[in-house]
């Protein structure tokens, strides 16, 4: 079994790491710095550290003041507060005027697990994807976080991370390079291609895996940069394979399936499947439990890969 | 003429530019004040007229602050919009944008004749002010509430950088019912923010009607006062108080300021004032024929 890592602890010791390099960091965070793991930040940088307490859309009014004076602050809270509670904020304070924002949002999706519907973010892609010249980044272990935070640090514009709350397997090995805009080859296929983000990367492999067994050969792409979309990948993915799965812990309408799809239909129509929420709020559960219910699992990947196979005419 | 790309990444977007004419110094001006601010309120309702839409109302009563900031009180460049010790101005009320684009206008950050473009296609004078379109304006505004957070994360720069550059905010009577508002004024008050001053334009009326009838949220100076700031009233529209007003927030250590500026709606324009007719509303020829008589 791979290591499991939390990617937020790898942002907390990333942040860290990125104040030392560059004093114009700084971070914010609106009472949960210490699950966020801002508070790394906060114990290295007392100074450069700005608790906003529960006002999220104040935090991203202030994170807009400081980005048009030269800082460049990453402002951090769980995934609900940090897109749908202060939209209008990050739309007009932010977006309309592209200031150099990093919003860091952690406790993203079901696997937040027991604190049900109103602490499950299922549509933030959707929201941040929306907005004209955001960067959106859904890294899917630890190793990857840390190459995203870096690449967003340096990239001048807003962006949105998100990230997971519970501890995921590290899947991207030593060679593995981030980079806005490209997807990632994890797995070379020429039967279907699997498409997936965040903690639903490792289950592609496996569902991939599986299918190996079968005589079914699986491409896994990781497609952390869901906003820019890496246009290209997809489009030799379908011309190449016929068949394209997506897989994400988020809501079907406005996520990754839907920014495939969109690729897929205007370049090279092929038959897609889609591994998401359907039109449905989360609740209480654990993350495992909560995967299988609303089914973001291995097996529903296999299902679905098998399915639009089918559909190859 | 202008580079704006409206539709696509707004990254794309290029600012205006000064006019040749302009000096490269710190803006200083011996006008007498007072016909600055006729010359301000014949600029507002022209522009808003020739635009055929925009917001009267709100930008007269706001024009002797205006005044008082971009001629006496803030140090400025507008051949260099972006100078780093420039003090900060953020319009949190963006639907006022004509009279900020009439003081720029007149300060030359770009050719007065552009504010004949005003609301227009492909124009960098947008119906609510544009950080990235604009030379001068430092906020994307227009919903509103959203500026003093903003001012307040300005604020935070200098005070992380140790500068001792100044920001200046003006809110509207009617967006302080936007909570977001008061999130600001507690976390400026936190973290001693006397570095900002905030000027509340109390003129009273609102697009729906007169702000007590709405939604009633005087005593303002109370509030303010209760939430830590230094407070400040003042006639919104005797120049004197307000450079007055502006200069004793600079003395001030430890808090914020809040000047409330007692401000009449559609100030200068008899049929404009005090009503939310001319909220939103362009004058047609005839009303600006009468409003510029008035202004003379």
């Amino acid at each position: 079994m791979p290591e499991e890592i939390a990617p937020r602890e790898v942002y907390g010791s990333t942040l860290v790491e990125l104040g030392r390099e560059n004093k114009n960091i700084v971070a914010l965070d609106a009472d949960v710095a210490g699950s966020t793991m801002t508070s790394t930040f906060k114990k290295t940088f007392p100074e450069r550290f700005i608790e906003v307490g529960i006002a999220e859309a104040n935090m991203m009014g202030i994170a807009a003041g400081l980005a048009a004076n030269g800082k460049i602050p990453f402002a951090s809270t769980f995934a609900v507060f940090a897109t749908s509670r202060c939209f209008d904020q990050i739309r007009v304070s932010i977006a309309l005027a592209h200031l150099n924002v990093k919003i860091v949002a952690t406790h993203a999706g079901l696997t937040v697990g027991e604190d049900g519907a109103s602490h499950q973010a299922l549509e933030d892609l959707a929201l941040t994807c929306s907005l004209p010249g955001f960067t959106v980044i859904v890294p899917a272990d630890g190793i990857e976080t840390t190459q995203v935070i870096r690449a967003i640090a340096a990239h001048d514009g807003p962006c949105y991370v998100r990230l997971p709350r519970g501890k995921v397997p590290q899947i991207s090995g030593a060679e593995y390079k981030f980079e806005i805009g490209k997807a990632y080859e994890m797995r070379p296929g020429k039967d279907a291609a699997i498409m997936a983000i965040g903690v639903m990367t490792a289950p592609a492999l496996e569902a991939a895996a599986a299918l190996a067994k079968e005589n079914i050969d699986c491409r896994v792409l990781n497609m952390a940069s869901l906003k820019p979309i890496d246009e290209a990948a997809v489009i030799k993915a379908a011309q190449e394979t016929g068949a394209i799965v997506t897989a994400e812990e988020h809501q079907e309408h406005g996520g990754l399936g839907s920014i495939v799809a969109r690729v897929v239909v205007k370049n090279q129509p092929v038959p897609m499947e889609m591994v998401a929420v359907k039109d449905k709020f989360g609740m209480s559960g654990k993350p495992a439990e909560l995967l299988k219910r609303y089914g973001l699992t291995s097996e529903e990947i296999v299902k679905a890969v098998k399915k639009a196979i089918s559909r190859k005419s | 003429m202008y580079n704006i790309n409206a539709v696509t990444n707004p990254s794309e977007r290029q600012h205006s530019t000064p006019p040749a004419t302009v000096g490269s110094g710190v803006f200083s001006s011996d006008e007498d004040l007072i016909s600055v601010c006729k010359r301000l309120r014949r600029d507002i309702v022209t522009m808003i007229a020739k635009a055929g839409s925009g917001h009267p109302g709100g930008s007269l009563s706001a024009v002797e602050i205006l005044t008082a900031l971009y001629w006496k009180i803030m140090r400025h460049k507008p051949s260099d919009p972006q100078w780093p010790d420039r003090d900060r101005f953020i319009l949190s009320k963006g639907h006022a944008a004509p009279v900020l684009y009439a003081a720029l206008g007149e300060c030359g950050y770009f050719p007065k004749s552009d504010w004949e473009t005003l609301r227009q296609l492909d124009s960098h004078l947008q119906g609510h002010t544009e950080r990235l379109t604009t030379h001068g304006v430092e906020m994307s505004a227009g919903s509103l509430g959203q500026g003093l957070s903003f001012a307040a994360g300005a604020a935070l720069t200098g005070k992380l950088d140790n500068r001792s550059w100044r920001v200046y905010a003006l809110l509207s009577d009617g967006e302080c019912a936007e909570g977001q508002i008061w999130e600001a004024v507690i976390a400026a008050k936190q973290y001693k923010l006397d570095n900002l001053t905030a000027i509340l334009d109390n003129n009273g009326v609102q697009l729906g009607g007169f702000t007590k009838d709405i939604m009633d949220i005087e005593p303002f100076n109370v509030k303010f006062e209760a939430f830590g700031w230094n407070v400040i009233e003042i006639n919104g529209h005797d120049i004197n108080q307000v450079l007055d007003a502006l200069k004793k927030s600079q003395e001030v250590k430890g808090k914020p300021t809040m000047i409330i500026a007692h401000t009449i709606k559609g100030k200068g324009v008899s049929f404009m004032e005090n009503t939310a007719e001319f909220h939103g509303k362009a004058p047609n020829a005839e009303q600006l024929e009468k409003a510029l008589k008035e202004l003379a």
